[in-house]
């Protein structure tokens, strides 16, 4: 009985060891992997306020000068750069147009795809697939031929319209995956209960998808955001750029390098993202998929 | 609150017939199950009376109104579905008070309405939370409740004690049952438990393969089974069912299924053989009608004991006659095993007889 009872005490001990171990290894790895990112990072946010790093990214000498941007126009060699603010509403604007254009669009046509008998609709799915592997960039001759004869060139719609364009088919894609795993029955329960089949889309169906709106939001306000390539062709008038081309502006010119302003200005044009995301995450992702038995 | 009507309703998908030319009729408050296996097109058939789906032929009607056309939200028929298909983002309070904020009722009247069904179902303590914090049973009440709230003309129930637990199940059958009877709503209930159409309906539609085999009341579909699926289909457990032929035998009338000859009252035997297509039978009898007597009688079955199924109340005795295996009931006490030799005595009043060319019953 001594025997038995000492094998049970120990195996635990043994698994503890083994559990403290794995987890061990576990977060080294994570750490090593994320390190690099981090460090970049905290490079980033050094260099932004300080005059200049030592050994990577030990500050030394604190100055807001590299911020100066946001309260005034910046001389830059022998170029004065535009201001910052309405740059930056040209960004928001792009990144929030795409988002609203894209969401709207994604989530009837993921609906529909997942609830209507559509014509061809697997190969509907499937050429979505094979046409998202083709780089968009390959369009690019192609759509400003289109927008020039619409007399969209040289605006932001350009910009909202093509990308927006490009990314509503794979958000579709997602936006379904989220409609498909709403059972039937509870869109059938909000027919019989009242609704018609519109009123059921939005009042029973749309709350229980938010966390796939979120998703799509995001990458949508994303690609908006960081879209540079159709902006960069599309817009000729400087005061129409968006933060992207903006930044490449601060790097132009290779003699003049100000790292300060430079890193100032990038981290500057990361927050967005992270409060649009922040809000998104906590707007959408509670909810309840679950009180649904047997579905 | 409504007669409900099927004419010829019919619904195909593709090559399929779902539901295939069915005709019936339900009472005003009447209770009808249909019932079947899965797959017959009951719940197809309840799905188009709410509206759901969109018939491929036939008409249904409310009272004298044809609303095979009507939308589901203008039909007014409430619904419980076996998933219960509650909103799970809204409370309990919204879950029920939805179709009324969808009617635009004023505000205090949902509230006195919500609050009363509530309170019927026994679920008024949790009106403030989410279907996720409710159990099983809770969340079938919230359902029932959805579904009586807006005083439907009909009320339509998908299997909706599946999903509990066996003891819950005879609980709110009873309840069921005794609620439909006060609110006197004419009510549509679809399950493949034999046990629970049986014990709710007043009239129970047996469906299969799309058809209608039999509507009649429980009693009618236990004691005259109108074909050889609704005879082993209802009945638990199920009734003996034997390949046979008919046949007249110095001037009586046989049923001989080979290793066992049984014979026939004249007058009975007449009947048989007027209505009787060939000579091919089924031979059907329950297992209740079969008395186990030990030493040979006249006209009875011989075998041998192949094994007991003690049920606590009853006694199911397995009895191989050569190939086949009847099921007999009997009182537990009696002193059987394994192996020992018995016969059958069938009550004859109570046989029933299937010709097997068409399926349908003779007698």
């Amino acid at each position: 009985m001594g025997r038995s009872q000492e094998i049970y005490i120990r195996a635990p001990r043994f698994g503890n060891i083994n559990r403290i171990l794995g987890k061990a290894v576990l977060y080294g790895v994570v750490t090593a992997m994320t390190l690099p990112i981090i460090i970049m990072y905290l490079w980033l946010f050094m260099q932004s306020v300080s005059e200049k790093v030592l050994i990577g990214f030990i500050p030394s000498g604190f100055t807001a000068d590299g911020w100066r941007f946001l309260w005034g126009p910046v001389k830059f060699g022998e170029v004065l750069l535009p201001p910052i603010w309405p740059i930056t509403l040209n960004s928001l604007i792009i990144a929030l147009g795409v988002t609203g254009i894209e969401v709207s669009i994604a989530l009837m046509a993921g609906y529909a795809l997942s609830r209507l008998r559509v014509p061809f609709r697997d190969s509907f799915l499937i050429l979505i697939i094979i046409l998202h592997a083709f780089p968009g960039i390959t369009l690019l001759i192609a759509i400003f031929y289109l927008l020039n004869v619409m007399g969209l060139i040289n605006t932001l719609l350009s910009v909202i319209i093509a990308k927006a364009a490009l990314e509503i088919p794979m958000a579709t894609w997602l936006i379904k995956g989220f409609f498909d795993a709403v059972p039937w029955d509870v869109e059938a329960s909000a027919l019989v209960d009242g609704c018609s089949r519109l009123q059921a889309w939005y009042k029973v169906i749309l709350p229980l998808v938010k966390p796939g709106v979120a998703a799509v939001a995001i990458f949508a306000f994303l690609a908006g955001w960081n879209e540079f390539i159709y902006a960069l062709t599309f817009i000729f008038d400087p005061n129409l750029y968006p933060l992207s081309i903006h930044i490449i502006g601060l790097i132009g010119e290779f003699r003049y390098v100000d790292y300060t302003l430079l890193a100032a200005t990038a981290l500057f044009y990361s927050i967005p993202p992270l409060v649009f995301f922040v809000i998104t995450q906590k707007a959408f992702m509670k909810v309840p998929l679950v009180g649904m038995k047997g579905a | 609150m409504v007669r409900v009507k099927l004419d010829g309703l019919s619904k195909y998908f593709g090559e399929v017939k779902a539901v295939d030319n069915l005709n019936l009729s339900i009472k005003d408050g009447e209770f009808v199950a249909f019932l079947g296996p899965s797959g017959c097109g009951k719940t197809t058939t309840l799905l188009m009376i709410a509206g759901i789906y969109r018939p491929t032929k036939g008409r249904i009607y409310f009272d004298d109104m044809d609303i095979t056309n009507i939308a589901p939200k203008d039909r007014n028929v409430g619904m419980v579905f076996q998933s219960y298909a509650l909103y799970p983002h809204m409370k309990v309070y919204d879950n029920i008070a939805f179709p009324l904020k969808l009617k635009k009722l004023p505000k205090n009247e949902i509230d006195r309405k919500v609050k009363q069904v509530a309170k019927l179902m026994q679920i008024d303590h949790l009106l403030d939370r989410y279907p996720r914090q409710l159990s099983g049973g809770q969340q079938q009440r919230v359902a029932l409740a959805r579904a009586l709230v807006k005083d439907a003309y009909v009320l339509l129930m998908d299997e909706p004690l599946s999903n509990l637990d066996a003891k819950l199940r005879i609980l709110m059958r009873a309840e069921l049952k005794k609620l439909q009877k006060e609110l006197e709503v004419t009510t549509i209930y679809v399950t493949h438990d034999q046990v629970e159409a049986m014990s709710m309906a007043d009239r129970i539609a047996v469906m299969n393969e799309g058809r209608l085999q039999q509507y009649s009341t429980p009693d009618e579909l236990y004691d005259k089974p109108a074909n050889i699926f609704v005879a082993g289909f209802i009945g638990s457990p199920p009734m003996n069912l034997i390949d046979a032929t008919f046949r007249e035998d110095s001037g009586g009338y046989l049923v001989d299924a080979g290793s066992f000859k049984l014979r026939l009252e004249p007058g009975m035997g007449e009947v048989v053989k007027n209505n009787l297509t060939g000579q091919e039978i089924i031979f059907g009898a329950r297992p209740e009608n079969m008395e186990i007597v030990e030493a040979a009688e006249d006209n009875t079955i011989e075998g041998t004991v192949y094994v007991l199924e003690p049920l606590g109340r009853d006694l199911i005795v397995n009895v191989k006659v050569n190939d086949y295996m009847i099921k007999a009931l009997t009182k537990p006490g009696v002193n059987l095993n394994p192996g020992d030799k018995v016969w059958l005595k069938v009550d004859l009043d109570k046989i029933h007889i299937f010709d097997k060319k068409t399926g349908k019953a003779v007698i």
